[in-house]
């Protein structure tokens, strides 16, 4: 077995280089490592290309953070808030720096990564036909569906390999194979499209529980460049089965990040007062331990066995 | 006084706008509620998609931060991914689809974009997300918005989800086979196409309001549509529904 464990400051030193397409979970509202978001921030990244359907507050703090070079997504905000300042200032006034916006939907994101990760030369789509995205990002070609008897338009959709994917899961071995459960938006295509993957996990376990149940495993082990061991590495989002939501916090982040200076003053205290994520666990302290999912519930049993 | 809230009435609404057996792309916050009293009144047989890839038949028991948070996952129909679920809507199975917006025009072309425009930013919203996909590939479209004359405009500086796009054929010479807005709610009444040119029209208004107020506060000429009525106050049966979904009276 080849050990990938490694703390997740070295896996970002050592994969995370500047000017990378990066993918900082692609669930959705769910399992983002936040604690890479931070650990980028602190290692000051620079001129990141950041690929993304929804990933939270998590890219709105990387650009105030003067980190992001170009977003290539759908979507960039806080769920809790509604829009990020960040990226408001960012995009209407070069604060701090000018940004390139490469803008998808959802879907169309989802196909360009899907293509990315098995090889297609574009994806076809028929979503957004009569959206003004066609127009505002020129990746997007329009063509003639050439196996329709009539003129039946189509949206080509260029893949889109990231250079690295960072992904929350519940728990991996030091193999990095890991289990993931719960709605995985486009985690596994991102996972699969990208040249290195840093997986980051709640709890490691011996590789014989991942290998139990095979269905449950997100991307394998030889996939996978680095594991990275972080309790509750996706606060402030929910990690099913393991960790709710710290919605105060978002909202906590979207009122003081609406000037620079309060930005700024988040920044101190939430990333660089704190060496890591071990130090970012022991500062939320109760307050963690408030949002720990305690109950269990759990799935049928599976039985495998072959003979 | 009736005994409801603007916002309750606008989740009744938006329930009514659901039919029994469909399959429904919900989206956050009202839209939720709405289908989760729709599933308790008249449509038990609907189910629900969020585009992270959760399906659902019953709507989660806890208060929902987001549709990913771990209360939507339990008990679901599925989860899934997002390609899984948003490829129904690309299969034509979505019958109904809700989505909100900063900005709509006349055509129910709704921007999340940019306020003024891709070239001459005055304000960058967070895009699309899936609202792009949803406008385009469901079957019938749900806006909720608030009913404000710099959100209802004469024409969006940015079509993110197309609506009509420029009135009539306008969706079909695009090549979108299906759908359009058929409905667009709002905290004071409801929108929805008349006409050959899809326009949207006053369709109903809220109790408590007046035809020449919501037309005041639209940034367009809007004109009612023929049997233009008052929205139908909530019923009994339907407020119950909804303060069995909305236990702790967020909506209240």
């Amino acid at each position: 077995m080849i050990e990938k464990i490694c703390s997740l400051s070295d896996a970002v030193r050592d994969l995370v280089r500047d000017g990378d397409g990066v993918v900082i979970g692609a669930s959705l509202e769910t399992a983002i490592p936040f604690a890479a978001t931070y650990e980028i921030i602190r290692q000051g990244k620079k001129n990141l290309e950041m690929i993304a359907p929804i990933s939270d507050a998590s890219t709105d703090m990387l650009i105030g953070a003067g980190c992001v070079g170009t977003v290539t997504g759908a979507w960039v905000g806080n769920v809790s808030g509604g829009l990020g300042h960040n990226y408001r200032r960012a995009a209407e006034n070069q604060i701090p720096h000018a940004l390139d916006i490469n803008d998808y939907s959802n879907f169309t994101i989802g196909m360009a990564l899907f293509a990315g990760a098995y090889g297609l030369p574009y994806a076809p789509v028929r979503s957004i036909l009569g959206s003004d995205i066609i127009n505002s990002n020129p990746a997007f070609k329009m063509a003639t569906n050439p196996f329709s008897t009539e003129t039946e338009p189509v949206v080509l959709v260029p893949p889109v390999k990231p250079d690295v994917a960072i992904l929350g899961v519940q728990r991996a071995d030091a193999a990095g194979n890991n289990h993931y459960w719960g709605s995985s938006g486009l985690a596994q295509e991102a996972a699969l499209a990208a040249e290195r993957v840093i997986i980051v996990a709640d709890e490691i376990v011996e590789p014989d529980v991942i290998s139990s149940d095979p269905s449950r495993v997100l991307v394998p082990g030889f996939r996978v460049a680095a594991v990275c061991h972080v309790p509750a590495g996706t606060h402030p989002a929910p990690l099913t089965g393991r960790w709710q939501r710290d919605s105060a916090f978002f909202n906590d982040y979207h009122a003081r990040s609406r000037d620079v200076d309060g930005y700024k003053a988040w920044l101190d205290e939430w990333v660089f007062a704190v060496e890591d994520a071990p130090g970012y666990a022991k500062k939320l302290g109760d307050r963690l331990s408030a949002l720990k999912i305690a109950g269990s519930q759990d799935a049928a049993h599976a039985n495998y066995a072959a003979e | 006084m009736a005994d409801y809230s603007t916002q309750e009435l606008m989740i009744i609404a938006a329930a009514r706008e659901i039919r029994d057996g469909e399959l429904v792309f919900v989206g956050m916050r009202l839209p939720i509620t709405a289908y989760g009293v729709a599933r308790l009144t008249h449509a038990p047989n609907a189910v629900g998609m969020f585009e992270g890839g959760v399906t659902r038949y019953a709507p989660a028991e806890e208060t929902l931060y987001t549709m990913c948070d771990p209360a939507n996952q339990r008990n679901a129909a599925w989860t899934t991914g997002l390609i899984q679920v948003m490829g129904h809507l690309q299969a034509g199975r979505v019958d109904a689809g809700f989505i909100g917006g900063a900005e709509i025009d006349k055509w129910g072309n709704i921007n999340t974009s940019y306020i003024g425009g891709h070239e001459d930013v005055q304000v960058k919203l967070p895009g699309s997300g899936g609202a792009a996909d949803i406008a385009a590939m469901s079957r019938r479209l749900i806006a909720i918005m608030n009913h404000e004359k710099r959100r209802l405009v004469e024409r969006v500086s940015y079509i993110t989800s197309p609506g009509y796009i420029d009135g009539e054929g306008g969706r079909a010479e695009a090549g979108i086979a299906v759908g359009g807005p058929a409905a667009v709610i709002t905290d004071k009444a409801v929108l929805r196409p008349h006409g050959p040119q899809n326009e949207l029209h006053l369709s109903s208004v809220h109790p408590g309001h007046t035809a020449d107020e919501v037309i005041e506060n639209t940034g367009w000429e809007l004109k009612t549509a023929p049997g233009m009525s008052e929205t139908p106050a909530p019923g009994e049966t339907e407020m119950t529904a909804l303060h069995q979904v909305d236990r702790e009276g967020f909506w209240r």
